[in-house]
């Protein structure tokens, strides 16, 4: 389990993944926190859920964080190729609100390649990244212990199948713990209505 | 050996630039648009004569003097002639420099016997400018300000020492002070110069901002006032005229290559870096076409600048051909020679071109790093400042939990008091509290008035919902009410 989870996590350099779910943001943050270099986050200028630093502090430097503000989702393809093609950056953290087409998805993963950086695009339920290597779920757990437990499941898998974890962040470590199985289950929930 | 300083004023400077390269007889004026209307910026003697007025519509001048030949100013064309005539007033004395827009300043203190004395000085002066077709007004008095007032109000030389008395009965415009400021000391009665300074300083500077008092004591000579160090800034501009128009993006790139290179080297003599870089192309048309670069730090590595101008110059529309390029350092700043690692980029250069590369897409001001700030409202516990600016250094730290994301308050529906909600409803959506714990509370920051924090104290809570949410929430029971503020993923 850990075995594989290892191999999976963080993910794949030179490659453009997504996540969506409740838990997104903490995934970017505990895939930043384990990702080497600057991380480059862009978001739409509209939107109007902010990163904060404070809390990101949990999980990296934030000093090493540079935000880019675009008009929408166009630019924030551009700008992402750029900054996944450039190498740069360790991680390029982009926020869509629309699916992302196959051609743009495709140029998203031929960028990432050159600049050896990982590509990671956040998304409402239902509007991913067609040319995803894979695709991740995520959604906090609940536990009277651990108020950073967290259920990740790798919906959509180019390279092995798919699975589900529970992860927790060490603040200290400044990496993801998967946590037993039977913590799993105890906290196992159905899934989000 | 006493100061001397020659203030030199060319009054008609656009348009005598323009008519000396195309005389033209009768009356004149060069203008200038201003939002969408052509305005009168300057005239030659005939048509100030007939009756036209700086400032005035082209429209109206145009129905007043039917035969007015006018031609559209060029300011950067005025400067550039400015920075020559400066250039040649370095026959008088190597301290020669520019004054505003339309002015010359020069330290001739012991250059004047050169020429016979400074009578004599100021006569070869004008002479040698009016051969150039140019009328100048000079003035040379103890200071900068006395010379510029005598040179705007009454040219001539006041004798060393007489500077107070030379300037007394002066207009106060004379003191180089805004319209508004004039027409202020006109209204109170203070028409002269010498009306002023027979006040007490306090009285004025009670009235008028101190840079009132410093325009007098400069004039005067009690203040001292440098005569900038008279030498022009250096020019960062190069340009290239191409025999046969050019159209092809590769030629373009390689003759903004060598201009680079030239243009680097200019920089790299100073110690500087350039911060903007302003490529203007030519067409056969005459009609121009510019590139502005804005570079994440200064730099004056002509191969790097040279790739971050490909997207940009591949833009550019060639018309029939390019016939002329002109590269030019907009804002230039210190850059010291430092150690180049092997194998090109030094470690965050190739960030700093990723930055300007971004930025010439979606805008340098976009692009932001965070800054902590002591303080203990959440959404203000850091800023943005550029990227531009490079690595922000500071200290992070979390002393409670903090949600990553942030988002203005949002109000829920719930009558819960002190306690959150078991049940309510928040973005449309009917959530019930798994767990919560809390409060933390906290205070505005009373000596900062904060719309957001008109409802007084909050008290935070984190609220698990059975929904698979994990939110921020904060209960204000000064008015009471629940909101939402932030998301824990």
């Amino acid at each position: 389990m850990q075995d594989e989870f290892s191999t999976i996590f963080p993910l794949t350099r030179g490659r453009v993944h997504d996540a969506s779910g409740p838990g997104a943001a903490f995934f970017a943050a505990a895939l930043a926190g384990m990702t080497r270099g600057t991380v480059l986050w862009i978001k739409p200028a509209w939107f109007f859920e902010e990163i904060n630093p404070v809390a990101l502090s949990a999980f990296f430097d934030p000093r090493d964080i540079i935000l880019a503000r675009t008009a929408d989702q166009t630019e924030t393809l551009a700008a992402a190729e750029e900054g996944l093609r450039s190498g740069a950056v360790g991680l390029v953290v982009m926020e869509v609100d629309k699916p992302i087409e196959l051609t743009p998805g495709r140029r998203l993963q031929l960028a990432a390649e050159s600049g050896r950086s990982i590509g990671l695009s956040l998304h409402p339920e239902g509007a991913g990244n067609q040319a995803a290597t894979t695709r991740w779920f995520c959604k906090p757990l609940f536990s009277a212990s651990d108020s950073t437990l967290q259920a990740w499941s790798i919906i959509k898998n180019k390279t092995g199948t798919n699975n589900s974890w529970a992860v927790r962040w060490d603040e200290t470590a400044r990496r993801i713990r998967m946590v037993s199985k039977t913590a799993e289950r105890a906290a196992s929930q159905g899934p989000p209505g | 050996m006493k100061r001397r300083v020659v203030s030199v004023w060319f009054q008609r400077l656009p348009s005598e630039r323009l008519l000396r390269a195309r005389p033209v007889d009768g009356p004149f004026a060069v203008t200038l648009t201003e939002g969408n209307h052509d305005r009168l910026y300057c005239l030659n003697r005939e048509a100030g004569r007939q009756g036209l007025e700086r400032g005035m519509g082209l429209a109206d001048a145009r129905a007043y003097v039917p035969d007015l030949i006018t031609r559209p100013a060029d300011l950067d064309a005025d400067r550039r002639f400015l920075v020559m005539l400066a250039r040649w007033a370095t026959r008088y004395t190597p301290h020669a420099g520019l004054d505003g827009e339309d002015g010359l300043v020069l330290d001739i203190t012991g250059a004047a016997h050169l020429f016979d004395g400074e009578a004599a000085m100021l006569e070869n002066m004008k002479a040698r400018l009016l051969r150039s077709r140019l009328s100048a007004r000079i003035g040379i008095a103890d200071t900068r300000g006395a010379a510029w007032a005598l040179a705007h109000f009454a040219p001539g030389i006041a004798p060393e020492g007489k500077t107070s008395a030379t300037l007394g009965p002066l207009s106060v415009s004379a003191l180089r002070i805004d319209e508004k400021t004039a027409t202020a000391l006109k209204r109170l009665g203070l028409n002269t110069i010498a009306d002023m300074s027979a006040l007490p300083r306090a009285t004025l500077a009670r009235r008028f901002d101190m840079g009132l008092i410093e325009k007098l004591e400069q004039a005067l000579g009690t203040r001292g006032e440098a005569v900038s160090p008279l030498s022009e800034p250096p020019h960062y501009g190069v340009r290239m005229t191409f025999p046969e128009p050019i159209g092809l993006v590769d030629d373009v790139m390689a003759a903004l290559a060598r201009l680079l290179d030239t243009l680097c080297l200019r920089l790299k003599n100073r110690e500087a870096g350039a911060r903007a870089i302003t490529l203007s192309v030519e067409r056969v048309d005459q009609t121009h076409q510019n590139v502005t670069l804005r570079l994440a730090r200064p730099m004056r590595d002509g191969p790097r600048i040279l790739r971050l101008f490909e997207r940009p110059v591949g833009e550019i529309d060639a018309g029939f051909g390019i016939e002329r390029i002109r590269l030019e350092a907009g804002e230039v700043e210190n850059l010291p020679a430092e150690q180049i690692g092997e194998g090109g980029l030094i470690e965050g250069e190739a960030l700093d071109d990723l930055v300007t590369r971004l930025g010439a897409r979606i805008g340098l001001d976009n692009i932001v790093r965070f800054q902590p700030v002591a303080s203990h409202i959440p959404e203000r516990g850091f800023t943005e400042i550029p990227a531009a600016y490079g690595r922000v250094e500071a200290e992070w730290r979390m002393d409670h939990p903090r949600p990553l994301r942030l988002f203005a308050p949002e109000p829920v529906t719930s009558d819960a008091a002190r306690r959150p909600p078991s049940r309510f409803s928040w973005r449309r959506m009917r959530l019930e509290t798994a767990s919560s714990s809390g409060p933390e509370r906290i205070a505005p920051e009373w000596w900062r008035p904060d719309e957001a924090w008109r409802s007084g104290l909050r008290d935070y809570w984190r609220v698990d919902t059975r929904q698979g949410l994990r939110l921020w929430m904060f209960h204000t029971p000064q008015v009471p009410g629940w909101f939402v503020h932030g998301l824990f993923s």
